[in-house]
């Protein structure tokens, strides 16, 4: 099977090109890149006027099953991450029940195949029933497909747990993902500890929360030369410790998310309920000190933490409302919009941080457009403008504070393998 | 002039004309209480839900008195005695309640924002009777009212609030509205009962009780719970009392002629002494009175009323 996509503004930053080239995609793979390709029998695309770029990969997505179903499934959630520009999502472990042993990983990975319209890389549990307390059955979950483990939702509050799970990782190459706060700290809060908790009599959590254990994993993560991973990265200084980490050698990764880097916790001041996720929305310093974060390099990926949750559940008073918001079919347009045009980064930026820092981290053939490279390609129209339409999304869920938002840029075709999966051109 | 908004959420959104409106209002119902028959017509045909989702006794009270002596019809729908226990939404209870068509919803939550979720999706007035920690507009209104009487202005007053202010919807609500209309407040309390932002709200900060009290005119004590002692925000309810309780030699740091409040239900002994609750200075009680009348006010005023038709 040959796919052949001509008259694109190809933007592949992992190999340098950027430039009007056609890119030959073969037997699942890219084959070429390069002027004038001959279509020789190919299914031809003209995608002249639009941009061509490596897949993106979204490395934090709550797919809700299994055991959540009304929230969001497999099959939901894979088809919201197509129409949203994602050729590949990776799914956090906490669901009912959590996956922490190969059982749970193999049923999400069938549920994929069968139902799937993009590829899934299950994270697993770093912790036996995500308690906290002992080392899950990680070598078993990489044989059946896990690519990293997370107890995601919780952090991993052991220390002596987080130098085993960085140990023992290291047979397998995988990172830890830690979603980074000290719950002790977080004690109940529901949003940022701030200017604007102050006024709504909300309780807040401070920053201090989440800055605390970044700090503790890099310095694990220095010492036992293991891979930590920071989830959703909302804070200056934990994107300070990150800098200075990545400065001295240490493998530290990170993500932020799209609201982060858009939305403060001003947001809140309405008792939006879907402005309320963990990490909270934070000041206006923080979410400047992301935005440079993600122009130095500091920051390897943006990543959505799409987390749905039903309409009912979000039509609660604030405190007792649950955290998270979906992202898959807003991300694309909000980074094109917010970070693109606004000149925060350049496209080829956006590109590293959505395609090729993703792929590094799960130790993916992607990222890239050189041939020999997987044939996942994300088709964006850096120009139109979309409005942000809950009727239209794919997800079950359409809790977002973005519902409306006018945005300039929008993904408009999803490759998989070579296959078009989703074309809204 | 007329109320901006048929809800009365919190003294974030009243503009100062707003609150003089209804401190001008409560002037002539404070007089219908006096009466031998202490009702007006005003509301008659109304109906008021009395919605309270938290324990209140003062505030519900001073609520349905203050319904009664309009004339409106008003119910009591309380959480324990009720299906909201039984795990149905509030959402859910408030479409039920407004199913019998009532003109006005008074909510008291314990969670900040319950009643501004219930006005988005409610066809009555919603009036704010208590918020969890946010707002207790009423209350601050009826303290503002109280201040007034007694000092002929608010503007330039000096009012120190000391207490649990983290906690305290009474000492936001107050900020709120004294800032509002031009009176200098110092919030006090322990720095872990303070929030580290409370300066961003317009007032002055300290820690020292002294300090705050020096020159004051108006002198407001909050309620600090045992609960806050067992969360580990002070060592015991003794040290409270000795480092932020009001005691006639703190009082007379203040000025001459200033004024002791206290929202109640007051700890006597913990952060006011009996001598000073029961002192010439406190106008405790005449706060309760005032209550009802600006309660009254205010259900007038999100009818629709105005100034002049008041209390007639």
């Amino acid at each position: 099977m040959r796919l052949l996509l001509k008259n694109a503004r190809v933007v592949d930053p992992a190999s340098g090109v950027d430039g009007v080239l056609d890119v030959l995609l073969e037997d699942g793979l890219v084959s070429s890149v390069k002027p004038g390709i001959p279509a020789r029998g190919a299914q031809v695309e003209d995608l002249e006027g639009l941009v061509v770029c490596p897949g993106f990969i979204d490395l934090h997505v709550h797919l809700r099953e299994p055991g959540q179903e009304w929230k969001e499934t497999v099959a939901t959630g894979t088809r919201a991450a197509a129409a949203g520009g994602f050729t590949g999502i990776a799914c956090m472990p906490n669901t009912v029940p959590v996956n922490d042993s190969r059982s749970v990983t193999e049923h999400i990975l069938a549920q994929a195949r069968a139902h799937g319209t993009v590829p899934v890389y299950p994270i697993g549990c770093v912790s036996k029933g995500q308690r906290g307390e002992e080392l899950a059955e990680m070598g078993d979950m990489i044989e059946a497909g896990a690519k990293g483990f997370s107890d995601d939702g919780r952090c991993v509050g052991s220390s002596l747990l987080m130098r085993r799970a960085l140990e023992y990782t290291r047979i397998f190459g995988v990172p830890v993902i830690d979603h980074c706060e000290d719950s002790v700290l977080v004690d109940g809060g529901v949003m940022n500890e701030g200017e604007t908790a102050t006024r709504l009599g909300l309780k807040g959590w401070p920053g201090a929360a989440e800055d605390l254990i970044v700090e503790r994993d890099i310095l694990l993560a220095e010492y036992t030369e293991g891979h930590v991973h920071i989830a959703h990265m909302s804070t200056a200084r934990a994107a300070e410790s990150v800098r200075r980490a990545k400065k001295r050698g240490v493998r530290v990764t990170c993500e932020v998310t799209p609201h982060h880097l858009v939305l403060n916790d001003e947001a809140v001041s309405e008792f939006d309920t879907n402005a309320k996720m963990n990490p909270p929305l934070r000041a206006e310093a923080d979410r400047r000190a992301l935005l440079e974060a993600i122009a130095d390099r500091t920051v390897d990926a943006i990543a959505t933490d799409h987390a749905p949750h039903h309409r009912d559940e979000k039509s609660v008073e604030f405190c007792r409302a649950p955290f998270g918001i979906v992202g898959l079919e807003t991300a694309v347009s909000l980074c094109l919009d917010r970070l693109v045009h606004a000149g925060v980064i350049d496209l080829a930026r956006l590109v590293e941080l959505l395609a090729v820092g993703p792929a590094g981290i799960l130790r993916l053939n992607k990222g890239t457009l050189r041939p020999g490279a997987d044939a996942d390609v994300t088709v964006l129209d850096v120009h139109r403008e979309v409005r942000v339409d809950p009727a239209r999304f794919f997800s079950k869920s359409t809790n977002s504070p973005f519902l409306g938002w006018k945005l300039r840029g929008a993904p408009v075709a999803t490759v998989v393998a070579g296959r078009i999966v989703h074309d809204a051109r | 002039m007329k109320l901006r908004s048929r809800h009365l959420l919190g003294i974030a959104s009243l503009e100062p004309d707003e609150i003089a409106l209804i401190l001008d209002t409560a002037e002539g119902f404070a007089e219908v209480s006096t009466r031998e028959i202490k009702k007006v017509p005003t509301l008659r045909g109304r109906t008021v839900v009395n919605f309270f989702v938290e324990p209140s006794t003062r505030t519900r009270s001073s609520f349905e008195l203050a319904e009664k002596r309009l004339s409106a019809d008003s119910l009591n729908f309380s959480a324990t005695a009720s299906s909201f226990v039984k795990g149905e939404t509030l959402l859910d209870t408030a479409r039920n309640l407004e199913a019998m068509a009532p003109d006005y919803i008074v909510l008291r939550h314990s969670e900040a924002g319950a009643p501004h979720f219930l006005a988005l999706h409610c066809r009555s007035s919603i009036v704010n009777a208590g918020d969890g920690a946010h707002e207790h507009p009423t209350q601050a209104l009826l303290d503002a009212f109280t201040m007034r009487q007694r000092k002929g202005r608010l503007a330039g007053l000096r009012v120190a609030i000391v207490g649990d202010i983290l906690h305290s919807r009474v000492a936001r609500s107050n900020v709120l509205l004294l800032t509002r209309v031009g009176a200098e407040v110092t919030v006090c309390g322990p720095p872990t009962l303070l929030p580290k932002e409370m300066a961003r709200l317009g007032c002055a900060v300290t820690h020292r009780i002294e300090e705050a009290i020096e020159g004051a005119d108006v002198v407001m004590m909050l309620r600090v719970q045992l609960e806050r002692m067992q969360s580990g925000f002070f060592p015991t309810l003794r040290e409270y009392a000795r480092l932020y309780g009001l005691d006639p030699r703190r009082l007379r740091l203040a000025a001459q002629d200033a004024i002791v409040m206290h929202p109640g239900p007051m700890n006597r002994g913990i952060e006011i002494m009996g001598e000073v609750a029961d002192g010439g200075s406190s106008v405790i009680l005449e706060q309760v009175t005032n209550g009802v009348a600006v309660r009254m006010a205010v259900l007038y005023l999100l009818a629709g009323g105005t100034e002049s038709e008041a209390a007639a």
